[in-house]
């Protein structure tokens, strides 16, 4: 019942065994988060912002049809790109989805090793609010 | 220089010989440090000051002998006016409400400076909380230096204590603490200075200076994490109360009452860092091996190598450019975050430290989130330098 949510997280980790080394994959999430929608500034308010990043992210949600919706943003590249590859594998999904759903990507592309632990641990945190908000709505 | 005595000098990352950057947030430790702290633990590990054994005899001498090395480096009167600490921020917090709390009532004021390290600033806060004594301000400009305008003003009948950094950790000015020191002085305000970025790149000497209290960060020195020094004035160190409650502290102890012990012990409860204060002694005896005078000349030759380099990147912008600074380079890029910057020359091999430095009042002064920070020791090379900014140059090509 996850094959929408598996499937965009094999993609992500077939794109990123195409690349020889680390500049090439970060100039890849680089470029994914110069194609994150930007988010209104009256959205990037104290009350939206995620702790655990050293750098700012906002993070935002709608309920709607039984799908959530996700919206972040952040005011650093490399994570931009981070929370397009987020959005891509979460966003739009059944609340039940998003729970059954592990982000095997991160360790499978080898983020968790390359990141440093406060970056990681920022994407560590983007996701567990996400399926905390999941499960808020189940 | 020394270079190669420095073995944690000698690695490589993602490949790439490292090259260390990162040094007002921790140096790297020569091998006689860390042979200090393995034969403490291999020849002489016992408990020390209280054992009538050998190893306890031993150790106990390396560990005051430590003391005197410290004393030595700051040039104290004397090595008992030296506590052993777990760094400057345990000695500020201890002269705080050891010292200052019973001078202060509410409506009184302390005096820091706008470059102050947060360790220098919140204690003072929970000082202030706890008498209901406020905390002022010396300004800054631009430069990152601070501005004295209205030092006779800020000193003042209800100013009851000072405490200044004398190198920032962020932008590495050298403040005027001689000068600061003096002025306080005069109006009978005692002085406390954080030496903690001070030590590892200039010659201090407590006695010249004349202030009151005076601490020493180990792990910014050369030496092991934990390890720190607080000196003060004799007379003033006999007259505060202790400040932990505990073994060692005491001479005599009954339930109705104790007595306590002389200065230093009188400060320094339980078992201390023993093999944290044996290599800190290594390192200020290395450091005086060195020649804290050549240290220095070097230091002033890597920053005007720096800063010039540095200039050469476009988009740069140095944040602090103080006349008399050490070689402690914050800057930004336009339109590149900081943490970008940092997660990428990491990739080439390069440590920078990114973020606000625990300093957030200087950075809200600037108007910024945060910076870049490259710190240099005499022991990094120009060559160094010249990888830093190519890696600049090939992250700032990727943002755009």
């Amino acid at each position: 019942m996850n094959n929408s949510l598996q499937n965009q997280q094999e993609e992500i980790i077939d794109t990123f065994d195409m690349f020889d080394d680390w500049l090439e994959k970060y100039q890849y999430i680089i470029d994914l988060g110069k194609q994150l929608e930007p988010m209104d500034d009256a959205l990037k308010v104290d009350e939206n912002i995620l702790h655990g990043c050293q750098s700012q992210v906002w993070l935002v949600h709608d309920f709607n049809n039984g799908h959530l919706n996700f919206q972040a943003s952040s005011d650093a590249a490399i994570v931009s790109g981070l929370i397009h590859l987020v959005m891509t594998i979460y966003s739009g999904q059944t609340p039940e989805k998003i729970i059954a759903t592990e982000p095997e990507f991160i360790e499978r592309i080898g983020l968790s090793s390359h990141l440093s632990s406060t970056r990681s641990n920022g994407l560590n945190a983007m996701i567990e609010k996400i399926k905390a908000t999941a499960q808020s709505y189940k | 220089m020394m270079r190669h005595e420095f073995p944690g000098l000698q690695q490589q990352v993602h490949g790439k010989p490292l090259v260390y950057l990162d040094n007002a947030a921790t140096a790297q430790r020569p091998q006689a440090v860390l042979d200090a702290i393995n034969n403490y633990y291999l020849k002489h590990n016992a408990n020390i000051h209280r054992g009538v054994h050998s190893l306890s005899e031993s150790a106990t001498e390396l560990y005051e002998q430590a003391r005197n090395s410290l004393a030595r480096l700051i040039n104290a009167p004397s090595e008992k006016d030296l506590i052993f600490v777990r760094g400057c921020t345990e000695g500020v917090n201890l002269v705080a409400q050891t010292f200052v709390r019973s001078r202060v009532k509410a409506g009184d004021e302390i005096l820091i400076s706008h470059l102050e390290h947060h360790s220098n600033i919140v204690p003072w806060q929970i000082l202030c909380e706890q008498t209901g004594a406020k905390l002022k301000v010396i300004p800054m400009n631009q430069q990152g230096e601070l501005v004295l305008d209205d030092l006779d003003q800020l000193l003042n009948e209800r100013t009851k204590f000072m405490s200044v950094v004398h190198v920032s950790n962020a932008l590495g000015t050298i403040n005027p603490v001689k000068k600061l020191i003096a002025a306080a002085h005069a109006k009978d305000i005692p002085v406390l200075i954080d030496g903690a970025q001070a030590t590892p790149h200039i010659k201090v000497d407590v006695q010249d200076l004349d202030c009151d209290f005076y601490t020493v960060s180990g792990h910014k020195m050369y030496g092991p994490t934990g390890s720190g020094i607080l000196y003060g004035k004799s007379e003033h160190l006999s007259a505060m109360p202790p400040y932990h409650g505990g073994g060692e502290m005491i001479s005599k102890v009954t339930f109705e009452s104790t007595v306590y012990n002389a200065v230093p012990a009188k400060f320094e409860a339980g078992t201390p860092n023993i093999a944290g204060g044996i290599g800190l002694g290594a390192a200020a005896e290395f450091m005086m091996t060195v020649g804290m005078d050549k240290i220095a000349e070097r230091d002033q030759v890597l920053k005007v190598y720096a800063e010039q380099a540095l200039s050469e990147v476009p988009g740069l912008r140095l944040v602090g450019t103080a006349t008399n600074k050490s070689p402690v380079f914050s800057f930004v890029i336009d339109g590149i975050h900081a943490h970008d910057i940092g997660t990428i020359i990491d990739h080439h091999g390069v440590a920078i430290r990114t973020g606000h430095h625990c300093t957030m009042p200087i950075f809200q002064f600037y108007g910024l989130a945060g910076s870049c920070r490259a710190s240099l020791a005499f022991y990094n090379t120009e060559q160094e330098v010249d990888v830093l900014v190519e890696s600049l140059l090939k992250a700032k090509a990727m943002f755009q």
